[in-house]
């Protein structure tokens, strides 16, 4: 991940946010990846809603494993933490280092080789426990740094560059988190920063696992004919389910008029998540519902973008297990440690 | 080895052969309580097998008024209550020793051996006339011989109804069927035997300053007052416990008076390998983090524990080691991953091990643990084994130093980051050649990219040869000084020996009894038990000052005599060694009749 540096200069009419930061406050070194990576649109969707929201940059925590995805958190905030972990693995260590500082904003950035091949266990369990993070997967269906095998979400029927047909169904990263009690599934194309930013606000907002699959085509060894990751091949079938409109907690929303096929979802920290719905009915909060009209579309060959599925009424790993709400990192020592009289009363049961 | 006794007051050993499942775990360590409270030294040693129900397990007691409670190897005294194994358990009484037995059914022929003398108790006959549910019958059957027991060896009968009452608390339903299957079994015996035995009991005052606990809960006790906020595991044998042991300290310790918020999270991973990734997860953002497993967890830990060696993030891992490779034999005891863990990972990696003898020490070097890692970035793995963890030790009351205040190591808090021009993390290192370390979240100029991938000192990718030579080998330095940080070996020395007996862990009782023994028939041996991996310079020099050492331990290959000729210049053959292997603690036995039968060569 060789970082080169950009150039610092800042012209005086870019617009600050509320920290008075300008964009380029959250960019990071200049991107190794290959020119037109879809992966590098989603590391600018990633820069615009860390500064529209207004984040702080120290208290961001960028994680990642091992793959082209994974090298983008050294491309946007430098000056947030971040560990480039291990392949597959970040799910883990995401979930340790949130138990030991909830006051962080975690963003995960993982491939589909990371994420639903050797760390897909990892990714279930995150899942299940509900760690609050967002966990974007730039899903390309194939392997990029070890040049062009395919992955875990690649098509049946989709072609490798050299004409080899994929035969293995592939793994969904919604579908699958709709299988085990995910609370926030979007999907979205990495060439549609429309879309995406305000999904990646709403993900930032949740009070728990955000989990954000983003199609973001590898114009190396996934961008021709015959393949379903293209960009081409995105544009063409994808359809929107929702749309969505993000809504800070301390804006006051003026005019709020009950629309027919809009959902209004109150976020745990009061800002609202607004979705459209094009399909008449659509509702991102009923499970059953989601899981069928994802079906329905996927056999016509769409691929259903949006924010799929939303469930704010589920506590994180920390609500769980009713830690304190500030980083248990901080608890001071004196507060841990029963003393020596303790010890000595708690012997008596050791006779 | 210790001679057969006459009279044999406080010296003797029994082993009770049981079918696991039945609840003759609780009457054992019930008599091993009682003799501990009569103050006399006293170990019990569990030999069970992997299984819930079916199988045979074991369970030993041995007494020693001198404190020698390294397991024995012949007993005075068998309770045969399995008859599946009738044929081998009668074979290790020692001759001139006894064998109690359900006499219930007539004898089965397996049992007549006759230089022993056999205590029939109609035990089942007895608990299936006095008590009704089927289930009980078997449970009490236990509490029977127990009460057998307590006749024949002299136990306190005071004292084991107190911890019947103890145990039982306001159970009135329960103490009173337990007492009266005691009392069945004591009258019994009272009755028909001439009790006391030759060898039994008489109370002494060796305890009072004793406490009787296991390793996994001392371990655990040590995390929680190292300040241990998050654990991350994944069920094992025979680490489980430390979790179970830390939890139900945690529910009691933690868990925040005036908001009733829980000052802790244990979480139970997928697998081990999370486990380490929530550890370095955890300790990345600065709480104190632990996990525990064995072998088999160790194996799948190796990829992450490289990534936290390279990216210098603190780690502590207890591993509570059992028989390998592989599966292997989960409940039985080993001290096998050695070299797996000290070199754990791919690539060049070393790790700094500490290796307790027992629980007291589990309790003491688990709160090192974390203030080495802590001051070297490192991991450090705590090697405790199935037999110190599992088995309840008669140990010297832990002791708390209020003044004791966590050692955080080298981390810029924000009033030194303001101050500096740019943070740059594998830069100026100390006299220890460790690195400040920023927490994120603390200050804006703290923050940088972590990383497993190649980096130079500052911190950044390269894939420069002379870069990434400047770090790593900063890295073996590190590990080099923190041997001034770790225990140092334990050393005796005798007037005029010339022969070193070495050994680590668990060992240290029977071979420090073993070292008395050989005095005692003119063999002089200096003793040293190695308590931590990177070697102090004192190590080195003991193996130098003797002409030949002897390295005791339990594996098959001799994993501390490979690390020893590895990390020292000492000449591999003046190093012999000493392998037991097959899954029992280590006995004196071992050790005197190896080196009896070289010295008679």
């Amino acid at each position: 991940m060789p970082s080169i540096v950009k150039p610092s200069a800042t012209h005086p009419s870019l617009q600050r946010n509320a920290l008075g930061m300008t964009i380029r406050d959250y960019e990071g070194s200049m991107s190794t990846l290959c020119a037109g990576c879809g992966h590098d649109s989603v590391t600018a969707a990633i820069v615009r809603a860390l500064w529209e929201i207004s984040a702080k940059p120290h208290m961001i925590a960028k994680m990642s494993g091992i793959g082209c995805s994974s090298k983008t958190p050294a491309y946007f905030v430098n000056g947030a933490h971040g560990f480039n972990s291990a392949h597959g693995r970040m799910p883990p260590i995401a979930t340790g280092a949130n138990a030991a500082n909830r006051e962080l904003t975690y963003i995960g950035i993982s491939g589909d080789g990371d994420s639903l091949s050797i760390g897909l266990g990892h990714l279930c369990h995150a899942i299940r426990r509900n760690v609050r993070m967002t966990y974007i997967i730039e899903n390309n269906g194939v392997y990029g740094l070890t040049k062009g095998q395919f992955s875990a979400s690649a098509d049946v029927g989709s072609k490798s560059k050299r004409g080899e047909a994929n035969r293995m169904a592939p793994i969904d990263p919604v579908e699958l988190g709709l299988s085990i009690g995910a609370t926030f599934l979007a999907r979205s194309f990495s060439g549609d920063k429309e879309q995406l930013v305000p999904i990646l606000k709403a993900a930032i907002a949740h009070r728990g696992f955000a989990l954000v699959d983003v199609i973001s085509p590898c114009v190396t060894f996934n961008d021709h004919a015959g393949s379903t990751k293209s960009y081409l091949h995105t544009r063409q079938h994808q359809i929107k389910a929702t749309e969505t409109d993000f809504v800070p907690a301390a804006t006051e929303v003026l005019a709020h008029i009950e629309q027919e096929g809009v959902t209004s979802v109150t976020m745990h920290d009061g800002s609202v998540v607004r979705f459209t719905a094009t399909p008449k009915g659509y509702d991102p909060t009923d499970r059953r519902a989601v899981v069928t009209y994802l079906h329905e579309r996927e056999s016509e060959g769409e691929i259903v973008t949006g924010l799929l599925y939303l469930d704010e009424t589920v506590g994180d790993v920390h609500e769980m297990n009713q830690t304190p709400e500030t980083a248990l990192a901080r608890v001071p020592y004196e507060k841990l440690c029963p003393g020596a009289a303790e010890l000595d009363r708690m012997q008596a049961e050791f006779r | 080895m210790r001679q057969p006794v006459n009279g044999g007051v406080n010296d003797f050993a029994i082993k009770l052969a049981n079918v696991n499942g039945t609840g003759s775990a609780s009457a054992n360590s019930l008599l091993m309580q009682a003799v501990f409270r009569m103050g006399i030294p006293v170990s019990g040693k569990n030999l069970f097998p992997s299984n819930i129900q079916g199988l045979p397990t074991w369970y030993e007691i041995r007494v020693n008024k001198d404190g020698h409670t390294a397991r024995a190897l012949d007993y005075d005294l068998m309770v045969a209550m399995n008859a599946q194994t009738y044929e081998r358990d009668v074979h290790e009484v020692r001759s001139g020793g006894f064998l109690l037995y359900d006499s219930s059914w007539p004898l089965d022929p397996s049992l007549l051996r006759g230089d022993v003398t056999l205590l029939g108790v109609p035990l089942a006959r007895m608990c299936n006339e006095a008590f009704g549910n089927p289930r009980e019958r078997i449970l009490l059957k236990n509490i029977a011989y127990a009460g057998s027991l307590v006749a024949a060896l002299n136990i306190d009968m005071g004292i084991v109804e107190d911890l019947l009452a103890e145990k039982f608390a306001g159970k009135k339903k329960l103490i009173d069927a337990n007492r009266h299957a005691l009392d069945l079994g004591y009258g019994y015996a009272k009755k028909h035997f001439e009790c006391p035995l030759p060898f039994h009991l008489e109370k002494m005052d060796a305890n009072s300053d004793k406490i009787l606990i296991d390793g996994n809960t001392a371990a655990a006790l040590g995390c929680l007052y190292a300040g241990a906020t998050v654990a991350a595991w994944y069920p094992i044998t025979p680490a489980t416990s430390v979790m179970d042991a830390f939890k139900s300290l945690c529910e009691k310790y933690r868990r925040d008076p005036v908001t009733g918020k829980n000052n802790y999270l244990i979480i139970q991973a997928e697998d081990e390998l999370a486990a380490m990734g929530m550890v370095i997860g955890a300790m990345w953002n600065g709480a104190r983090a632990f996990t525990s497993t064995a072998g088999p967890g160790i194996s799948l830990m190796n990829e992450l524990l490289g990534l936290a060696y390279y990216a210098e993030v603190p780690v502590v891992l207890i591993d509570v080691q059992r028989v390998g490779p592989s599966t292997g034999m989960p409940t039985r005891t080993q001290q096998g991953d050695l070299m797996a863990c000290a070199y754990a990972s791919h690539g060049d990696t070393k790790h700094i091990l500490l290796i307790p003898q027992n629980p007291a020490e589990c309790f003491e070097f688990a709160v090192k643990a974390f203030d080495i890692a802590e001051r070297f970035q490192m991991p450090v793995i705590m090697m405790s084994d199935l037999d110190i963890g599992m088995n309840d030790w008669v140990v010297p009351r832990l002791r708390w130093d209020d003044a004791y205040q966590p050692d955080r190591g080298s981390v810029l808090d924000a009033a030194v980051l303001e101050k500096m021009a740019k943070f740059q993390r594998y830069f100026s290192d100390d006299e220890h050649n460790v690195t400040p370390r920023t927490l994120p979240g603390v200050h804006a100029k703290g923050a940088f990219l972590t990383r497993g991938s190649g980096h130079n000192k500052y911190g950044v990718y390269t894939e420069v040869p002379d870069e990434y030579q400047e770090v790593v080998d900063r890295l073996a330095r590190k590990h080099k000084a923190s041997a001034e940080f770790v225990p140092k070996p334990e050393i005796w020395r005798r007037e005029g020996a010339r022969l070193g007996i070495v050994t680590l862990g668990g060992c240290g009782p029977a071979v420090t009894e073993a070292v008395e023994i050989l005095a005692a028939q003119g063999i002089e041996a200096d003793y040293m038990r190695v308590r931590a991996f990177p070697f102090d310079a004192s190590v080195q020099a003991f193996l130098y000052d003797h002409d030949f050492s002897y390295i005791v331990e339990q594996n098959r290959d001799a994993q501390l005599r490979s690390l020893l000729t590895l990390e020292t210049c000492v000449p591999k053959d003046r190093l012999r060694s000493i392998l037991v292997y097959g899954g029992f603690p280590l006995s004196a036995k071992h050790v005197v009749d190896r080196i009896v039968e070289d010295v008679q060569r």
